[in-house]
């Protein structure tokens, strides 16, 4: 990385834990503990300017959750998280003033509009809210403009969302996220919920809009596929972990952690066609009482006593690093 | 699939007109409530004659049978009462405080409990829990037993002709109060609902104040549940007002309300002045009824699982 | 080929609303053998869960089969009486939808609803239909059957929970599966295991399995034959291998190249900061809605090679090498 590319996000050990207790009446009564689920525990990262991260791992990875405590929507357990060089968190900072720089994108395009507004009032919220525009025609001609960004045509906007399809919404929902002038957009499974050829038509569209606008995005993402498209590095997580993050043509060429690879053998492979293959052997476990040691020994085919016991941190450079024991021993 | 679920999500505008056309029961119910709700608001005009101006009164007609009996007169349709007041008229001006009374109520206990509901619901913490406890404990008091007592509180702590001047008012709180709970637990039901939808967290990204989030974007998508319950609690207000006022805790006399009029007619049943009593009582049947039907139909037309 | 185990010829289903009749499933006709897993593939609104729940026979009023034949083992059982065709519901057809949890009862342990169901259909005592229900929980996969039998839905995880609706679909051995997006709720590692363990069945007890999904990669990795479908047509019709490697119709050829592939990426490993990312194939536009399929082709108002035939007249399935597609390129091609 060259010294003048200063990160624009940086994660310093960010932790989120949700307290996941019965209420309170039934702790007293029951004699129950109360219980804390760590949704995302030590999770470390820098994201580039103009760069594409994407965070990869099945459901309840935390990856979701990463998404929300970068944009503020849940507030951090543990760590900090700066923007621009400027922590969050810190009594100094203007955080309202840096969260504007950022917006973010939803997976659902059925829950992610208000059923009841307009489109034109939806895309103009941002506007209107930071007070971006003087008048009237201002908004309108800005409204116009983003619509057509996203190649809806201007007239669409006197439409409610239910006039539209899944695909059309998820552009409505790129609108909206640009209509603030966003540096940096998070981007949460934003085609999981689509086709496979709309999903073509917002990727194409999600690229074209980084290199006219100059955005970052942060991708989460649970299709490797699509990660492996649109990703400059990648993250892969696994209970709340990173655990491998490395530059995408190296890690989708060869996967270093063991949960990756295992990942990757999953995938269905359309080149494949009909060949058998090696099913992967177990299931996540339950994140309320994760394994000791690396929270993957236990479905590893490469774990030792030390997996075991010593949970592995995150070791290499940006460019490709990895939480695993065998890796830093050169066993695998 | 998806495709017939938008095209039926695009239709959703029209089938409230549509299901209304299908369902003969529900337009005789909206005629009934048309005609109750017109004559009461056109009662001075609809009546064929003032029952509360003395000046016309005759007591010499006092107890006239309707008039299709053999005693009956032409001028008096449905009877007069003790007083000579034309019953008829009298249930036409009673509708129309009970109407009133009953909208007025629903009124004020959907704004207690709508504002209630949303701010425990999107706010939750001590807040949510204060609220709902308190809902709790109204709820295990009958609504009747509730709006009698704030209606005796009143009328301990206000002088007697202060009380009778609002009484009216008094009863509309009493009534309200009895019933914000329905709305509050409605609310903040559709409202924990709406504030964890991806549309309440992108105003959230953008940074609009909670408040601006809770009557812009989470209170207009709670309102399809709310408008069904204040349509069906229409009737239960006029029904709890008819009860406190033949209880005598109600409106006052000199402005009989339907329940009114059934506990005056009430005193002279086993005399045999009948129709005081019945022509009232089917009134208030007849219009509870037509708003309950109304209600049920609206609360089935919104459910898109009945349709 | 051997003899069909399932014929559907020239299926069509309606749903009639006051604003006209919707044509969901329009001329639908395939076959599948003994053992064969055929897939059918679309895009949401395309019609193939309405097929498979036309050939379960549950099919959501007001939707009804207007035409066309459902034959399974060469008996109509399209035109059945409700009570017969539960039977042969039960019996004979097995069906797995996308949710697991809602496949099961949350009141019952595993065991009492797969004893249930084959006391229900096989003429067999109580412990036998236990021991045939440990059979099947370890057949498809479930570690310590003994312990996990008297288990309810909820102590099992996704996969597990679908492993247990495969069983409970398994209880009558029936000849055909009709498997709904049996792994779209499941994570991408529990996905691969439960391919598996489909296909395993199909070729074991040479069982007929129509997996319907939206996902092509399932397909691929799954499916012996796919049938493409759009707008409640078949598209094309043909092995799994020829139709994504040589898709024949427009509409697969866009939609292949629509879907993200790992191998490219792999294959060409670029300079950081040059631009990194290819365009996807891109088919503009979007499936028309039901009450507006436009004459002709479904698909010609978005079709790249589209030409006047197209607008004008329907295609029907034509043959086209191993494959058979509705398309008019291939009205005077290799017959």
């Amino acid at each position: 990385m060259s010294a003048d590319k200063r990160p624009l996000v940086q994660l310093q050990d960010v932790g989120r834990d949700f307290d996941v207790s019965r209420p309170w009446l039934n702790r007293v009564l029951e004699g129950a503990p109360r219980q804390l689920l760590r949704a995302v525990d030590g999770v470390s990262f820098e994201v580039e300017k103009g760069e594409t991260l994407a965070l990869v791992g099945e459901s309840g990875c935390g990856k979701s959750t990463v998404a929300r405590l970068i944009v503020g929507l849940y507030p951090l357990t543990r760590g900090r998280i700066a923007f621009d060089g400027l922590d969050l968190a810190a009594p100094g900072t203007d955080a309202p003033a840096l969260r504007r720089r950022m917006q973010m994108i939803f997976q659902d395009p059925y829950a992610s509009l208000n059923p009841r507004w307009r489109v034109r009032d939806i895309v103009a919220e941002p506007i209107r809210v930071l007070g971006l525009v003087a008048s009237r025609e201002a908004e309108r001609q800005r409204v116009a403009e983003l619509l057509r960004q996203v190649g809806l045509a201007p007239e669409e906007g006197e439409k409610v969302p239910h006039e539209f399809s899944g695909g059309q919404r998820q552009r409505i929902s790129i609108a909206r996220a640009l209509s603030g002038n966003p540096e940096f957009l998070v981007c949460d499974e934003p085609t999981s919920a689509l086709d496979v050829s709309v999903q073509a038509q917002i990727l194409n569209l999600m690229t074209d809009l980084q290199e006219r606008l100059g955005l970052t995005y942060l991708f989460i993402s649970h299709n490797l596929a699509v990660v492996s498209h649109i990703a400059d590095r990648v993250g892969v997580m696994y209970l709340g972990r990173v655990v491998e993050l490395a530059q995408a043509d190296k890690l989708f060429a060869a996967p270093r952690h063991p949960y990756t690879r295992m990942l990757m053998d999953a995938i269905p492979d359309l080149q494949m066609t009909g060949k058998a293959r090696t099913p992967v052997a177990g299931e996540v476990p339950n994140p309320l009482a994760p394994p000791a040691g690396c929270a993957f020994h236990p479905r590893c085919p490469h774990a030792n006593d030390r997996c075991r016991a010593e949970r592995p941190i995150l070791l290499g450079p940006a460019s490709g690093a990895v939480a695993c024991h065998a890796v830093e021993e050169a066993r695998i | 699939m998806a495709a017939v679920a938008g095209w039926l999500r695009r239709a959703w505008g029209h089938d409230l007109a549509w299901s209304f056309r299908r369902s003969p029961v529900t337009i005789v119910a909206a005629l009934l409530t048309l005609v109750c709700v017109g004559g009461a608001l056109f009662a001075p005009w609809v009546a064929p004659h003032n029952p509360f101006d003395s000046a016309t009164l005759n007591l010499s007609d006092g107890f006239t049978p309707p008039a299709w009996t053999e005693k009956g007169s032409a001028k008096y349709l449905l009877g007069t009462d003790d007083q000579g007041r034309d019953v008829l008229s009298t249930i036409i001006y009673g509708a129309r405080i009970s109407l009133g009374v009953g909208l007025a109520a629903v009124l004020f206990s959907a704004a207690l409990g709508i504002l209630l509901g949303l701010a425990a619901g999107y706010l939750g913490g001590r807040l949510d829990a204060f609220i709902m406890r308190v809902a709790d404990i109204q709820l295990s008091f009958p609504a009747i037993l509730i709006a009698l007592l704030i209606d005796g509180v009143a009328r301990i702590a206000l002088p007697r002709e202060l009380h009778d001047a609002l009484a009216i008012y008094v009863l509309v709180v009493a009534i309200g109060l009895s019933k914000w709970v329905d709305y509050a637990r409605t609310v903040r039901g559709s409202t924990l609902v709406e504030r964890n939808k991806e549309y309440v967290q992108a105003a959230r990204v953008i940074g609009r104040h909670p408040v601006a989030i809770m009557v812009r974007h989470v209170l207009p998508n709670t309102m399809g549940p709310v408008l069904v319950l204040a349509t069906i609690n229409v009737a239960t207000a006029i029904i709890t007002e008819a009860t406190l006022s033949f209880l005598g805790v109600g409106v006052p006399p000199t402005q009989p309300s339907l329940g009114t009029l059934i506990r005056i007619g009430n005193d002279f049943l086993i005399s045999g002045e009948w129709w005081i009593t019945l022509f009232p009582g089917l009134a208030l049947v007849v219009l509870v009824l037509s708003v309950n039907l109304l209600g049920d139909w609206l609360r089935d037309a919104l459910n898109p699982k009945l349709r | 080929m051997n003899a069909p185990l399932l014929e559907v010829k020239d299926l069509r289903v309606e749903f009639p609303t006051r604003r006209g009749t919707l044509v969901a499933v329009d001329g639908v006709s395939f076959a599948i053998a003994p053992g064969e897993v055929l897939g059918v593939v679309g895009e949401s609104g395309a019609g193939k869960s309405l097929t498979g729940m036309a050939i379960i026979g549950l099919l959501e009023p007001p939707g009804r089969i207007a035409a066309g034949e459902i034959r399974l083992e060469g008996e109509r059982i399209d035109n059945l009486p409700p009570e017969r065709l539960r039977k042969i519901r039960g019996r004979r057809i097995g069906a797995i939808f996308q949710d697991p949890l809602t496949s099961l009862n949350p009141l019952y342990t595993v065991g009492d609803q797969l004893i249930e169901t084959i006391l229900t259909h096989l003429d067999v005592n109580k412990t036998q239909a236990r021991t045939r229900a440990l059979k099947l929980l370890a057949e498809v996969g479930i570690p310590a059957p003994e312990a996990r039998i008297d288990h309810y839905p909820h102590q099992f995880s996704g996969g597990m929970r679908q492993r247990v609706v495969i069983a409970l679909a398994l209880c009558a051995e029936p000849r055909l599966i009709v498997a709904d997006e049996p792994t779209t709720a499941l994570d991408v590692s529990i996905q691969a295991q439960i391919i598996t363990l489909l296909k395993r069945l199909a070729r074991d007890h040479g069982t007929a399995v129509m997996l319907i999904t939206h996902d092509m990669g399932v397909i691929a990795e799954t499916a012996d034959r796919v049938a493409v479908m759009y707008a409640g047509r078949l598209a094309e019709l043909g092995p799994v291998r020829d139709v994504i490697h040589a898709p024949r119709h427009p509409y697969t050829a866009g939609l292949m190249g629509s879907i993200p592939k790992l191998a490219e990426a792999t294959a060409s490993p670029g300079a950081a900061g040059a631009r990194r990312h290819g365009r996807l194939v891109q088919i503009d536009g979007a499936m028309p809605r039901l009450n507006a399929i436009p004459p002709g082709c479904a698909f010609n108002p978005r079709c790249p090679q589209r030409f006047a035939r197209c607008a004008a007249e329907r295609p029907e399935l034509l043959p086209v090498g191993s494959a058979l597609a509705s398309c008019w390129l291939y009205a005077n091609g290799p017959r």
